[in-house]
């Protein structure tokens, strides 16, 4: 199953080669150009222009309607993610320990991953009722996965004198997670984490477009009925803006911390 | 090992089970969650009917297309970005920043500018897929020996036939890995916009079902669409597993 998990890194990682900030640089000009061409060719019609959907963006953190959304969002994003931590590491580190479970369930964690999982969505709305709750859960259940797979790996593949180290001097398990697991599987758990970052993000957001009144993903499908491409732009911008430079940020920590083991 | 597949099928009929008694003892409310033997019947039903025939055959549709031009574009694009240095390495911060970003926030978009017909859900599920099998096939590209590389320069093969008849069917493993995801992501792209926003397809009837507190519908609906994932990702896994073997990996 290590190959699914590996798979998963390397679609979810990739790898930054050379001298990554001039890159990213030049990328961003080169995406800027191509919508601004998109925008020369089809015109006021289709598209916004970079230059008015950055206005409008900008607006947006000037108008009082837009707070409470991006308010919502975040409360529902933040306690997702704290779930999704706390229950991923639980887990993952059961799993990671006691091999006979680990082989029963992460398989079935691993078909979880790839499953479409908005269908479940109703669900939870159901058990939930229409609220922040669904959303939360709906975040968890997305940033969960990883956090949970890469834990399992990250406990398996720490080295067993350190664990047998713990073993001699009696370390109760509560003290061998805390002082000999956490340490050496850090690197690899802290990939789950950031990957568990940008999954709880789209679970929110989708929460929030499906059936919702409140939140960012409320405020995208809203642009659609109103017919106001600026509002769903701007919103689509903040939103890979946001993720494009955390997730770049978590990666550059990701990285050193891989260094240093 | 057949021990842990023993385990597994307990631990699911544990879990239907639990289901069937907290729904039977009311626990569960109807409104919530029909018990499992229901669901089970009404997808019976369901599918002998054929009255969701229209649909499933239209996701299936969407879903495939989206999955195909994303293999083949995938495959073709990271073939040719493979001989290009200074590009790839430029394009290496999309790719590793792309799937940490909420492609369905470009859903909207597509409907503003495409309507509300197909083709945002096929490019949703196109976008979904198309960098993994870019990430993947490159990755299999980087680990062709130099011996092969020159073995097709001795025997004067070009660009096109070195790709096709020697460092694409080397990196194939990778491709499979990078294909398998592409299919699960091109229906989580395709089901998950339309049960965002959309006019027909399996996701559409489960948010219809949902919207008239039609359980007898939903539910069956979404066993459905789970259970054609999940078969479809594991005769990959086990196609995948197969190709691994014989080429004497793990």
């Amino acid at each position: 199953m290590s190959a699914d998990v590996g798979a998963m890194a390397a679609a979810e990682a990739g790898e930054i080669r050379g001298s990554g900030v001039r890159n990213a640089l030049i990328l961003i000009a080169a995406l800027f150009a191509i919508w601004q061409g998109i925008y020369w060719w089809f015109g006021d019609i289709a598209i916004a222009s970079p230059a008015a959907t950055a206005r409008y963006a900008i607006g947006l953190f000037g108008s009082e309607r837009f707070w409470p959304h991006l308010i919502e969002t975040s409360k529902a994003f933040v306690a997702g993610y704290a779930l999704a931590v706390v229950l991923g590491l639980g887990v993952g580190f059961w799993l990671g320990f006691h091999r006979l479970s680990s082989e029963v369930l992460e398989p079935m964690v691993v078909a979880v991953y790839s499953l479409p999982k908005v269908t479940l969505y109703p669900i939870l709305l159901l058990a939930f009722g229409l609220g922040i709750s669904a959303k939360i859960a709906f975040g968890t259940l997305h940033g969960v996965i990883p956090i949970i797979l890469f834990t399992i790996s990250a406990v398996r593949s720490v080295r067993p004198v350190l664990v047998k180290t713990g073993r001699v001097l009696q370390l109760s398990p509560a003290a061998m997670v805390r002082t000999i697991l956490f340490p050496a599987a850090l690197p690899e758990i802290f990939t789950g984490l950031r990957v568990g970052f940008a999954l709880t993000l789209i679970g929110v957001l989708l929460a929030e477009m499906f059936a919702s009144q409140r939140g960012l993903g409320f405020l995208l499908m809203n642009g659609i009925g109103l017919h106001n491409v600026e509002q769903i732009m701007a919103i689509t911008l903040l939103i890979v803006v946001f993720a494009a430079s955390v997730s770049t940020a978590l990666l550059a920590i990701d990285k050193r911390l891989h260094r240093q083991a | 090992m057949k021990l842990v597949v023993l385990w597994r099928v307990l631990v699911v009929v544990a879990a239907i089970g639990l289901l069937e008694v907290l729904c039977l003892a009311g626990a569960i409310d109807r409104i919530t969650m029909p018990p499992p033997h229901e669901i089970a019947r009404d997808l019976w039903r369901m599918l002998v009917s054929g009255r969701m025939n229209g649909a499933i055959r239209k996701t299936l549709t969407n879903a495939a297309i989206a999955f195909a031009s994303a293999a083949i574009a995938g495959v073709a694009f990271a073939a040719l970005l493979h001989g290009h240095r200074q590009t790839r390495a430029t394009l290496d911060p999309l790719f590793a920043t792309y799937y940490a970003v909420p492609v369905f926030a470009f859903y909207p978009l597509l409907i503003a500018v495409f309507g509300l017909g197909d083709l945002p859900q096929v490019l949703i599920g196109f976008m979904l897929g198309v960098v993994a099998v870019i990430v993947n096939t490159l990755n299999g590209l980087d680990r062709v020996p130099r011996v092969l590389a020159k073995t097709a320069a001795v025997n004067r093969l070009g660009r096109f036939r070195t790709a096709s008849s020697i460092t694409l069917p080397f990196a194939a493993p990778h491709i499979l890995t990078g294909v398998k995801l592409a299919v699960a992501y091109s229906l989580i792209g395709v089901v998950g916009s339309e049960f965002i926003m959309s006019r027909g397809g399996i996701g559409y009837e489960i948010s219809f079902a949902y919207n008239n507190f039609d359980n007898a519908t939903m539910y069956p609906l979404i066993v459905l669409i789970l259970a054609l994932s999940i078969a479809v990702n594991a005769l990959l896994s086990r196609w995948e597993q197969r190709l691994r073997l014989r080429r004497g990996q793990r």
